[in-house]
């Protein structure tokens, strides 16, 4: 039987409610999440179901929630925070870098801390500087931290519930041009294990890492080479911690060639990271150097043109694999 | 609390302000263990020098530790030695972590600064001004769902009340009705600088009651007073009616142990110090007849013995191994733990 298709926000309202449902301990806080259902629509209707016992607004005061969420968690309780904009997330690093990540090991592992942030980051519509970074190499960089960049509604579903039945601190970091995508998702009990990828599209002759909203473009990117005879395979490692190096390097294996997109700017990124774990850990199964296609280095711009010309486009995909497969000008910078 | 088995011989928190012999024993215990925390840090046998002794500050620690009971929770900023020890701590364990030591509460990955223990309640010491002060919020919530009128008490100094993350907890525990207490231990000093250089509204119980909360301010010169002031602000605590508590007291010696205080002058301290909660205590017992003196200098040399234990007992521990670089950094093949809530009960169950 065919999945019914749902949108990535119900998808993930869907987890919110079935885990609440399930476990007394789930609850929800946040800015403007209860009665006004979230600026995306993500909790619209728990209030209903839930009470404001377990569905409650919070005073604008980014720091003190997730604190609060922080302590609630080592309390016993599993809090979801959600943090309207990844970008106000930074008022609140002491209590995720400082508190939450490291209280298991300073505890010698007699502290847990079951929280997850729920949060979304991305450019495109023109929402300016403070609210459409990628910053999931801040997170990426702390011991400590899990962090999820769900692309699809199934796995918005499937990886927010195993979130909220492991025991790390989760950065669940969703894209705001994703709410509204959709997709098949299997109804009840689905859940998507954290550190295992998907491989969004079969390919023999070029990998094509992606996560978050740049999967999409890259299968676009794939489907337009298709026509030129390029194979493309797409991965999707849907946790960035953990992340799924075995399947990343099977593929890379495989075809021997390896582009990376992110859309966060190029320099100190995630897609730097991996890079070098390809070349230090397959380096003589390639045949060309590892490419990045990367946001520019710098912050997001208003301007709907700029904002485009400063994020990854399907272009820019196309360009990049190019370069790996030595097509068109090999010098060509990545931006 | 299974991986470790020491047993230390913990004396029972006096249950009443009139017992005074019992918070003197207590306020001794901690300003003895404290003089062995120096003492081991010269003898360089302490993992470091961030070592933030609370001595001249026991009255808060005994008065507040002494009336927590199980299920309670805490946390507490990088000057609370004191206050774990007056909730119960064994005094092995805790200065076997502050040399860093595998039988150390958080076998050695805590050190000083970060010793916490889920059994008794202590859900962190922290190195961040403030940065221990939103959790007792969230385990507020986590008593208020749980209904058993537990209550969750943050600990901080003076140097946290000009941190802006206090307002939005305080803000939020009178908000929801939260059965929690936030207790400044105001020792003038916020690590070099004095109150009186650092803010200029020096009410600080007003700012709390301007947001909604119960406010007093104690003089911490005698326990009993802030005992009894604590407890009228924890009872309603317990009811769902926040609190705060400033008690006045002074820092007797440098922000670490590496701070000789140049930023005070010798009088200053001098003064300060003739504010002296165990000397006073222990003049009282004499004074109204509790307690002969010898009764009392045995019973410190009893509190010395023990101590001396800790440090002997602290250094004969084991460093922890390498392999154990990477454990309780994630959790490892966890994929359904046990619910934390039926954790902490079940390690509470062993105290």
């Amino acid at each position: 039987m065919a999945d019914r298709e749902i949108m990535y926000r119900e998808a993930l309202r869907e987890a919110i409610d079935e885990e609440m449902g399930a476990n007394p301990e789930v609850f929800i806080i946040g800015e403007g999440i209860a009665e006004r259902g979230g600026s995306y629509k993500v909790t619209e209707g728990l209030l209903a179901k839930y009470g404001p016992k377990r569905v409650r607004d919070t005073p604008i005061a980014e720091a003190g929630m997730i604190g609060v969420g922080v302590g609630a968690a080592i309390a016993g309780t599993r809090p979801i925070v959600e943090i309207l904009y990844v970008d106000f997330a930074m008022l609140g690093m002491d209590m995720i870098v400082n508190q939450a990540a490291k209280f298991r090991l300073m505890t010698g592992g007699e502290g847990r801390v079951p929280f997850v942030m729920r949060t979304q980051g991305g450019a495109g519509g023109g929402v300016a500087a403070q609210h459409s970074q990628s910053l999931e190499a801040l997170f990426y960089h702390i011991p400590g931290l899990r962090v999820v960049m769900p692309s699809t509604p199934a796995d918005a579903k499937g990886l927010l519930k195993h979130a909220l039945r492991q025991s790390d601190p989760v950065m669940f970091l969703e894209h705001k041009h994703l709410y509204m995508t959709k997709g098949p998702v299997p109804e009840g009990e689905h859940v998507v294990a954290f550190g295992k990828g998907a491989i969004r599209r079969q390919g023999k002759d070029v990998t094509v890492i992606a996560w978050s909203n740049m999967v999409q473009r890259a299968l676009d990117a794939a489907e337009d080479l298709a026509a030129e005879g390029i194979d493309v395979e797409v991965i999707d490692p849907r946790t960035l911690v953990p992340l799924d190096e075995d399947m990343i390097l099977a593929s890379v294996a495989k075809t021997r060639r390896a582009v990376i997109v992110q859309e966060a700017p190029r320099r100190g990124g995630v897609a730097s990271d991996i890079a070098s774990i390809i070349q230090d850990k397959a380096f003589f199964e390639l045949d060309a150097p590892v490419t990045i296609v990367a946001g520019l280095n710098v912050p997001i711009p208003f301007n709907l043109t700029l904002e485009a010309a400063s994020v990854p486009q399907k272009d820019d995909v196309v360009g990049g694999i190019r370069r790996a497969l030595h097509i068109g000008p090999l010098a060509a910078a990545a931006e | 609390m299974t991986r470790h088995a020491t047993d230390a011989a913990v004396a029972e928190p006096p249950r009443s302000n009139s017992d005074l012999f019992g918070l003197y024993r207590d306020m001794r215990r901690v300003r003895t263990f404290e003089e062995r925390v120096g003492e081991l840090f010269v003898r360089g046998q302490s993992a470091g020098s961030m070592l933030h002794l609370s001595i001249g500050e026991e009255s808060a620690a005994v008065g507040l530790g002494s009336l927590m009971r199980k299920g309670d929770t805490f946390t507490t900023h990088h000057r609370g030695h004191g206050i774990f020890l007056a909730r119960g701590a064994d005094p092995n364990r805790m200065m076997a972590e502050i040399a860093g030591k595998e039988t150390g509460y958080c076998s050695g990955k805590g050190g000083s600064m970060h010793i916490a223990d889920m059994g008794l309640g202590h859900l962190g010491a922290n190195a961040i001004v403030g940065g221990g002060i939103p959790a007792v919020v969230g385990a507020g919530l986590a008593s208020k769902r749980a209904g058993e009128g537990d209550v969750s008490i943050a600990f901080f100094g003076d140097g946290a009340m000009q941190q802006g993350i206090l307002y939005e907890s305080m803000n939020m525990a009178a908000l929801w009705d939260l059965p929690v207490l936030f207790v400044c231990i105001n020792n003038q000093y916020g690590m070099g600088t004095r109150i009186e250089q650092a803010t200029k509204g020096r009410a600080l119980h007003l700012r709390a009651q301007a947001l909604g909360l119960n406010g007093e301010t104690v003089d911490g010169l005698d326990v009993r007073d802030v005992r009894a002031t604590a407890q009228a602000l924890l009872d309603d605590a317990r009811l769902g009616h926040p609190g705060f508590l400033a008690v006045e007291c002074y820092r007797f010696f440098g922000h670490a142990r590496m701070d000789k205080s140049p930023y005070r002058a010798e009088q200053d301290e001098t003064e300060g110090r003739a504010k002296d909660p165990v000397r006073f205590a222990r003049d009282a017992l004499i004074g109204d007849g509790t307690a002969p003196e010898d009764t009392l200098d045995s019973l410190d040399k009893e509190i010395e013995a023990e101590m001396d234990g800790a440090i002997d007992f602290a250094i004969a521990a084991k460093q922890p191994p390498l392999s154990s670089m990477f454990r309780d950094v994630y959790a490892v093949g966890e994929a359904e733990p046990e619910p934390v809530r039926t954790r902490i009960d079940r390690i509470l169950a062993k105290d």
